[in-house]
C-alpha cells in the first residue's frame, strides 16, 4: 500500500523537476492521442451526419455493427495494423512499422467506431422541429449542419472525450505497432507496462498519475469548447 | 396505407441532406484528413538513419542494451531502435523483415532461422547460465540436485509450485529441453496439475510472480541478479551442463532490406563482438551486483 503514496509523491517530484525523459514520454503520449482523436473526429463528423441524415436499407444493422466494434480489443486492432503495415504485408512498402505515425493510424482505427457511434447518437438527440425551422428560414444544408452540430455539441464533445480517453489509455496497440522504443515510440502506457514488468511499482504509479493529469487538462480544454 | 403515406411524406422532407453541398463538405473533410495524415507521416519520419533491433527480454531487462545503445549510436551516427520482445515474436519480426537485427538465446531455433534463409549468420557474443530459483526453505528439497533430477522430483512429488514462462521464449525453450532430458513429455507436465503455472509473460514478471506464489522458476542469471532486492527467491539449482545460455546476434533477411540497413546491421554485429565491447559486456553490472551478468563469448561457443 505504501507504493501508492510514494508513487503519488514521486509523480509530483517528476512533474515539478520536469524530468526530461518523463516529459518526453508524456509529450509523445499527448501528441499521438490528440492527433489521432483529431483525425478520427474529422472523419467521423461528416460520416456520422451522412449516416444519420440518410435513410437506407440496413441502417439499423450498420449502427449495430458500429456499436459492436466498441468492444474491439486494442491488441486485435494492433494485430490487424501490424499485419497490414509489416514489411511483409500489403502496405509494408511505406516502411512505417514501429513509428509514431503508425501508432496514430492504429489509434484512429481503434477509436473510429466509438466516435462514429456516439456522434450518430448525438445527432439523434437534436430536435426535429429545429432542423425544420432552419430550413424553412432558408438555411443551406451547410448552415443547417452547423446549426445541428451547435445544438448537439454537448454530446459530440462527450464523444470526442471518450475517443481521446480510449486513445491515451490503450497499451496493446501501442506496444504491438510502436514497439515501445525508448525515445521514439515509448508512451506513458507502454512505459508503465515496462516499469511494472521491471518491478518498479512506484515509478509505474507515478506515470499513471501523470497520465491522469494530462487527461484532466485535455478534458478541461474540451469542456470549455462545450460551454461556448 | 397511413403508414406508407407517412414514409412518403418523410422521404420528401428528408433528402435535404443528400445534396451536392453535403458531398462537397464530406470530400473537403476527407481531403483535410488525408493531408493531415501525410503531414504527420512526414513529421514522424526523421531523416536520421535508423536500425531496428528486436531483442530477447533478458538482454533488455538487465539494462545491458540501454547501456550499449548510446555507445553504438555515437560511434556510427545511427538511431538504434530497440524492441524488447520474447524470442518467439523477435524471430517473427525478423522473418517479416520488420527488424534488421535480432539478439536472442535459443540455439536450435536460431539455426533453423538461418537455415530457412531468414537470417544471415548466427553470431554468439555472450553467455551466462540459467538457474532454478525458489523459496529459501526449498519445500521440495531439490537443492544441489541436477536440473533434470530437480524437475523430476517436482513432477513426481508436486511438493512445490513451478512458474513457467509459457511464452515460447528462449527460456521457455530451455525449460522444455530440461523436461525432455528428464524423460518427460512436455504435454504431460503442463496437464499434471495446479502446481505447474504458465505465466505467459517476460522473465521479470515471471520472477515477480514466482516470488508472490513462493514458487520455483527457471531464470537466466542476468535477469535474476538485476532483480536483486525485489525478490525473496534464492538460487536452488545452479549446476548442470544443460543450464548454459548463449546469446547470439543475427542480421535478418538481407533481401528485404536496403543495402544501408544491412551494412549497419553488420556494423552492429562487429560492434558487439569487438574486443572493446566484449570487455564492457563482461564488466557490466559487476560493480552493482558483485558478480558477472554476462560472460563475453564472441568467437568461442562454450559447450557446457
Amino acid at each position: 500500500m505504501t507504493e501508492i503514496w510514494s508513487g503519488f509523491v514521486r509523480a509530483i517530484e517528476l512533474i515539478i523537476s520536469l524530468d526530461p525523459e518523463v516529459m518526453e514520454i508524456a509529450g509523445k503520449s499527448l501528441m499521438i492521442s490528440v492527433t489521432s482523436t483529431l483525425l478520427a473526429s474529422l472523419i467521423c463528423l461528416p460520416l456520422a451526419s451522412l449516416i444519420h441524415f440518410n435513410r437506407f436499407v440496413g441502417k439499423r444493422l450498420l449502427i449495430n455493427f458500429i456499436q459492436t466494434l466498441y468492444s474491439l480489443p486494442t491488441v486485435v486492432v494492433g494485430l490487424f495494423v501490424f499485419v497490414f503495415f509489416s514489411r511483409a504485408g500489403p502496405l509494408g512498402g511505406l516502411d512505417i512499422m514501429f513509428t509514431p505515425t503508425l501508432m496514430v493510424i492504429g489509434q484512429v482505427f481503434l477509436i473510429l467506431p466509438i466516435l462514429l457511434g456516439l456522434i450518430i447518437s448525438a445527432l439523434g438527440g437534436v430536435d426535429r422541429p429545429l432542423i425544420d425551422t432552419a430550413f424553412s428560414l432558408g438555411a443551406s444544408s451547410f448552415q443547417a449542419a452547423v446549426i445541428i452540430l451547435r445544438e448537439a455539441r454537448y454530446a459530440v464533445v462527450a464523444a470526442i472525450i471518450m475517443g481521446f480517453s480510449r486513445a491515451i489509455s490503450e497499451v496493446g496497440l501501442a506496444i504491438m505497432v510502436g514497439g515501445n522504443i525508448k525515445g521514439f515510440t515509448r508512451v506513458l502506457t507502454t512505459a508503465i507496462s515496462l516499469e511494472t514488468s521491471k518491478g518498479e511499482l512506484e515509478l509505474s504509479i507515478a506515470l499513471g498519475i501523470i497520465l491522469l493529469a494530462i487527461a484532466l487538462i485535455v478534458n478541461l480544454a474540451l469542456n470549455r469548447l462545450q460551454q461556448r | 396505407m397511413a403508414r406508407a403515406a407517412t414514409v412518403r411524406h418523410l422521404l420528401k422532407e428528408v433528402p435535404f441532406f443528400v445534396t451536392k453541398e453535403m458531398k462537397k463538405i464530406l470530400l473537403t473533410f476527407l481531403a483535410v484528413t488525408m493531408l493531415l495524415t501525410l503531414a504527420v507521416g512526414i513529421v514522424g519520419c526523421s531523416p536520421q538513419p535508423r536500425l531496428r533491433v528486436a531483442t530477447t527480454t533478458s538482454l533488455y531487462d538487465t539494462g545491458l542494451w540501454s547501456y550499449l545503445e548510446p555507445m553504438f549510436e555515437e560511434q556510427y551516427g545511427v538511431e538504434l531502435d530497440i524492441i524488447c520482445a520474447g524470442t518467439g515474436i523477435a524471430l517473427e519480426y525478423g522473418r517479416r523483415g520488420d527488424v534488421d537485427v535480432i539478439t536472442i538465446h535459443s540455439r536450435s531455433r536460431e539455426e533453423q532461422f538461418v537455415a530457412e534463409g531468414y537470417g544471415v549468420e548466427r553470431v554468439p557474443f555472450a553467455y551466462n547460465y540459467f538457474l532454478i530459483v525458489g523459496p529459501a526453505d526449498d519445500p521440495a528439497g531439490i537443492q544441489g540436485m541436477t536440473p533434470e533430477d530437480a524437475f523430476q522430483t517436482l513432477m513426481e512429488t508436486q511438493s512445490g509450485k513451478l512458474v513457467s514462462r509459457g511464452d515460447d521464449s528462449g527460456t521457455h525453450g530451455k525449460e522444455r529441453a530440461i523436461w525432455a532430458a528428464a524423460g518427460y513429455d512436455y504435454e504431460t507436465v503442463t496437464a499434471s496439475g495446479n502446481w505447474y503455472i504458465e505465466a505467459g509473460r517476460g522473465m521479470g514478471p515471471t520472477l515477480l510472480m514466482a516470488n508472490e506464489e513462493q514458487a520455483y522458476t527457471l531464470t537466466d542469471m542476468g535477469t535474476f541478479l538485476s532483480y536483486t532486492g525485489k525478490l525473496e527467491l534464492v538460487p536452488i539449482v545452479e549446476e548442470g551442463d544443460i543450464l548454459l545460455n548463449v546469446y547470439s546476434v543475427i542480421a535478418t533477411n538481407p533481401q528485404m532490406h536496403t543495402e544501408a540497413n544491412f551494412e549497419m546491421a553488420s556494423n552492429l554485429i562487429n560492434f558487439l563482438t569487438s574486443e572493446e565491447i566484449q570487455k564492457i559486456i563482461g564488466a557490466y553490472g559487476v560493480e552493482q551486483y558483485g558478480m558477472q551478468l554476462f560472460t563475453p563469448g564472441a568467437g568461442v561457443e562454450p559447450t557446457g
